[in-house]
């Protein structure tokens, strides 16, 4: 935590995007997260992404719910929407939020402890439903803002600072959003910008629901050896199976690529991710065989990293549901509302 | 990269950009915390001990570290460091009990110092408490070389000239007005005195010879004609004057004789701007008195009609300038009139050294300037030291100070039979500045406010009197804001590599992108690999030793930093911590046992 604002000064040779910012006007509040929390840097990663993507403020939602984690929409791009929901239910009003306004971009932040142990039911109907945002959890193994106990995705072994090492199954989140049909899933680190940008930009622009799950230690709760969440640890065993590159709309691809190892995966906006395999035998396409490799290599002790799954040609919950492509927020009353009269003439075919 | 090497005292020092581009390495951001706390006396005495005239060159010192100064490269305007030092010097309340002191025994060497302008007085000034007896020859009546005679009262007042000089004087020197030297082979034959010093100044005004330069006696050379004003030997001039050159002596020369009654003053520059030699601000007070500037033209003769100047024909010029910012020489477009009453030549001095003579030991090269030793200020002739103007030509006051200082260490080693070569080092110490959780002995939060403007006296006042001081120095709300746009750059961020856990936070906070964590190389590689573009090479990249976690290593460019310490309040390890350094400077008193009146930092 720190007493002084970030100072309003810039590099005078800052680059600015195509709406002519730099990423400091994409920062929020300042930061009131432990010094070191690896949950600060995914808010730079964010930053950097709306506006590498050139996205205008008002067009976003930061949608979280309660934790560390769920607090940091705070700290960046103050100018947009947000919504801060009750503990798990973020998903829910996003939801609610996406269904009257499809107009906007969503992102939403939340916790191991927000999505996997008290919002896990909601966690999961969004999946279903394809809903059409960014989901970012940090992932700390631990509920940081409550003083650490293990959330739902403790491994087991994984040791406290203080009691006796978990003993139950951890929740993967990866996993459960690849076999319940999620139609973009990655995993990233804190501590690795490199990866995280690219995949957040993805998950952006992704229509459906994008999940990145990144490895954010707790530094005060869960840092200490013997933790499978701390800083150390996930640097020693985290492994690129897939990089991606992102390539805006009008930029012609032009590093030569050996065509076995790169994907290139259409947006619907035109531009394109790069998927790169750093392991050949991954196919990031096929979901038995990506919830394969991610059960062998975890059982090995690895964190795998990268686009682990996508699928681009499921459709989003407006599209399931066949809604009109005017965001009904911007429907005239009279067409968003039936006339009573019709309303008998339905209920009647229920008599 | 190899790691950096922050033990050698002059890493550190060069982040402080201002204290580095200092002749004398005055610690600025110290004395302007001290002035930030209303401890104006210390600030005073803390750049007294490099810079020897506060009050002095508060008002008037060419300032080199404001150019320098980090702020201008983060904004658009340095910190106001000059009138700042003035803040510090007119509100010193009483610290006499603090200035040098009559030596309590005296220690039997002679030292003669011949000149008493700001040079011989710095040497008086080390050396004198130390218990040498210091003899000062000067030729005019009074004390103060071109600071008297050619700065005029209008910048810096008899006072605060008389006050300063007389602290030294006062330490029991021996003046000797009215007492030009006229042979340096008598004074050296005489054996009088242990050790020389020559502090007698560039005295010559360089001329123009063109036609009808001397059928007239209405052109003056410019810092001739300024000592005669300070002497009061010429009360007037005519309504038209033109001024040929446009460096800080043509500013003096324009904004004097709008005080002596001329009406109309041109300042004609055979170049375009941003090629004149006078510094921004002199220009900028000369244009508010409606100066007018000429460019492009080309002295070529003076017109005298019946024996009387009636003006001067010029050649206008037209240049080329190439993509570097070179100008060529150009080529004449044309030629005018310009009629006037008087002309005055700023155009330059020159060393002149008379009263040297050339077969005693001491060399001069084909420029008539004796060579000298930069180090240790002596010459070809053991025991003959030379310093400020006549040692290396026309400089400026603090110039001539940090000559001074050299040449004192010089003569001390020198009368004491040390090697002068074998100098004393300079030092650097460190000291967290951490006070607790997020709080830090200085104040790290960012004052976005611009630079102050400096108040001046009304237009229709100012040109009364000679004596009227232009600048009426800062408000106190004025000193409260300028204060806190220093950066505090010897607030150092030091790093400490094997506690680094890599986890970012630093990065992410710092507001101008000046910290990447990547894999070694090579500096020219390294610079292309930063988060944010670091073209500026005069600036240092700070290198870790290899991370612990991923054996990459820490990148700081020490360009843009403006020691906000937020990357150490972030920073959950301690890894980066927020250290001032101090740099410590050799003076000749430190050998002595009067090294007790230097004040700790
Ligand atoms: C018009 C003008 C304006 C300037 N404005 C500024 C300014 O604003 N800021 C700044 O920093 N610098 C300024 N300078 C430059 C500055 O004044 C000089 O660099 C500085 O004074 C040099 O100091 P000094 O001690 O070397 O010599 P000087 O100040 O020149 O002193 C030399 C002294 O030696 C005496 N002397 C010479 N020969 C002999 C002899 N044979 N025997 C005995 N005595 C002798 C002279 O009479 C003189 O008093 C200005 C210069 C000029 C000409
Ligand atoms: C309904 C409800 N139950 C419990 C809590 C207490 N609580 C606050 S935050 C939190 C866990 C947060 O963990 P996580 O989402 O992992 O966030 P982190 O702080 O680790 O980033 C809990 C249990 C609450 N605020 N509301
Ligand atoms: S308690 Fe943990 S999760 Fe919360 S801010 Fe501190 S380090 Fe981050
Ligand atoms: S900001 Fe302050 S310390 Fe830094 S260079 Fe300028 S005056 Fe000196
Ligand atoms: S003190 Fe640290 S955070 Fe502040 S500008 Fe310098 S490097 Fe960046
Ligand atoms: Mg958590």
């Amino acid at each position: 935590m720190s007493y002084i604002p970030k100072p309003k000064v810039t590099h005078p040779r800052a680059a600015r995007n195509a709406l002519g910012l730099t990423s400091r006007d994409y920062e929020g509040a300042v930061s009131t997260l432990c010094a070191g929390c690896g949950h600060d840097s995914v808010t730079a990663a964010i930053v950097q992404s709306v506006f590498e993507l050139d996205v205008e403020p008002h067009k976003l939602a930061k949608m979280s719910g309660i934790g560390c984690s769920s607090k940091t929409p705070a700290y960046f791009v103050s100018q947009s929407h947000g919504f801060n929901s009750v503990h798990g239910r973020m998903p829910s009003v996003t939801t609610g939020a996406y269904a009257a306004n499809a107009d906007l971009m969503y992102i939403g932040v939340s916790g191991d402890g927000d999505s996997l142990s008290i919002g896990v039911g909601q966690f999961v109907h969004a999946i279903r439903r394809n809903l059409n945002m960014c989901y970012i959890i940090e992932n700390n193994g631990v509920y940081g803002l409550t003083k650490g106990q293990f959330s739902a995705s403790a491994d087991i072994g994984s040791k406290p600072k203080k009691g006796l090492p978990n003993q139950q199954e951890p929740i993967d989140p990866v996993s459960t959003a690849i076999s319940l049909g999620a139609s973009y899933v990655a995993r990233s680190f804190s501590g690795d910008k490199e990866q995280l940008v690219p995949l957040i930009k993805g998950a952006l622009l992704h229509p459906g629901f994008a999940l990145v799950d990144v490895i954010s230690p707790c530094v005060t709760f869960n840092d200490h050896e013997g933790s499978t969440k701390s800083y150390e640890h996930t640097r020693q065993f985290y492994h690129h199976v897939t990089d991606i590159d992102y390539i805006p709309p009008a930029k012609e691809i032009v590093a030569e690529y050996d065509k076995g190892a790169v994907m290139p995966v259409e947006l619907h906006d035109g531009s394109r991710i790069l998927l790169r395999k750093v392991d050949d035998r991954y196919d990031p396409t096929s979901r038995a065989a990506a919830f394969k490799y991610l059960r062998e290599h975890f059982n090995a002790g690895e964190i795998t990293t990268g686009l682990l799954y996508f699928d681009e040609q499921r459709k989003e919950m407006h599209e399931l549901m066949g809604n009109v492509e005017v965001p009904f927020a911007e429907l005239p009353l009279d067409s968003l509302r039936p006339p009573s009269g019709e309303l008998q003439n339905i209920l009647s075919k229920y008599r | 990269m190899k790691p950096t090497d922050t033990s050698n005292p002059d890493y550190f020092h060069k982040v402080v950009d201002c204290q580095w581009a200092c002749p004398a390495h005055t610690d600025v951001p110290l004395y302007i915390r001290l002035i930030a706390q209303g401890k104006f006396g210390e600030a005073y005495l803390e750049n007294r001990k490099s810079n020897v005239f506060p009050a002095i060159l508060g008002r008037v010192c060419d300032r080199p570290c404001e150019p320098a100064c980090r702020r201008g490269r983060v904004e658009e305007k340095p910190v106001a460091i000059c009138r700042l030092k003035r803040v510090a010097a007119d509100n010193r309340g009483d610290i006499s009990e603090h200035l040098p002191k009559p030596p309590v025994a005296e220690n039997g060497k002679k030292i003669a110092l011949i000149g008493c302008g700001c040079a011989s007085l710095a040497v008086a000034n080390d050396l004198r408490p130390m218990g040498y007896s210091v003899t000062i020859f000067e030729a005019l009546p009074a004390t103060g070389g071109l600071m008297r005679t050619n700065i005029p009262r209008f910048r810096l007042p008899p006072e605060v000239l008389d006050e300063e000089i007389q602290t030294i004087l006062d330490t029991g020197v021996d003046l000797k007005l009215n007492h030009p030297i006229e042979s340096m082979k008598a004074l050296l034959d005489s054996k009088e005195f242990d050790a020389v010093f020559v502090g007698t100044g560039a005295p010559r005004g360089k001329n123009l010879e063109i036609p009808g330069r001397y059928d007239s006696d209405r052109i003056h050379i410019g810092i001739e004609w300024l000592e005669s004003v300070a002497f009061e030997h010429i009360e007037t001039i005519g309504e038209r004057v033109l001024i040929i050159g446009v460096g800080n002596t043509a500013m003096d020369c324009c904004r004097t004789s709008l005080r002596l009654g001329a009406k109309d003053v041109k300042v004609m520059a055979r170049k375009p701007r941003g090629f004149f030699k006078a510094s921004d601000w002199e220009l900028e007070d000369a244009e508010e008195e409606n100066v007018e500037i000429l460019v492009n033209h080309s002295p070529k003769s003076f017109v005298i009609e019946d024996g009387k100047l009636t003006g001067m024909t010029f050649e206008l010029m037209e240049y080329q300038v190439d993509d570097n910012g070179r100008i060529d020489r150009g080529t004449v477009v044309g030629e005018t009139v310009i009629p006037c009453d008087d002309v005055i030549l700023a155009i330059g001095q020159d060393n002149a050294f008379p009263w040297i003579e050339r077969d005693i030991g001491i060399e001069f090269d084909q420029w008539d300037c004796p060579v000298v030793d930069e180090k240790t200020m002596m010459c070809g002739r053991d025991g003959v030291f030379f310093g400020g103007d006549a040692a290396f030509g026309p400089k400026n006051i603090i110039w001539a100070v940090a000559h001074g200082h050299e040449a004192a260490i010089s003569i001390h080693r020198y009368c004491q039979g040390l090697d002068i070569e074998d100098r004393p080092p300079r030092g650097v110490t460190l000291s967290s500045q951490k006070m607790g959780m997020h709080e830090w002995s200085y104040s790290n939060y960012y004052e976005g406010a611009e630079r102050r403007i400096m108040p001046h006296v009304d237009l229709k006042e100012r040109f009364k009197n000679l004596d009227i001081e232009v600048e009426l120095g800062f408000t106190a709300e004025q000193v409260a804001k300028e204060v806190e746009r220093c950066l505090n750059c010897d607030i150092q961020t030091v790093f400490t590599d094997k506690l680094c856990i890599e986890c970012d936070a630093c990065l992410d906070v710092c507001p101008v992108d000046c910290l990447t964590i990547t894999e070694n190389g090579e500096e020219a590689d390294l610079r292309t690999r930063l988060r944010a573009p670091a073209p500026n090479h005069e600036q240092a990249l700070y290198v870790s030793g290899e991370l612990p976690h991923t054996r990459r290593v820490m990148v700081k460019d020490e360009d843009l930093c403006v020691h906000c310490g937020l990357c150490a309040e972030r920073c959950p390890t301690g890894a980066w911590d927020m250290q001032r350094s101090a740099i410590r400077l050799p003076y000749a008193s430190d050998e002595s046992e009067s090294a007790a009146t230097d004040t700790a930092a």
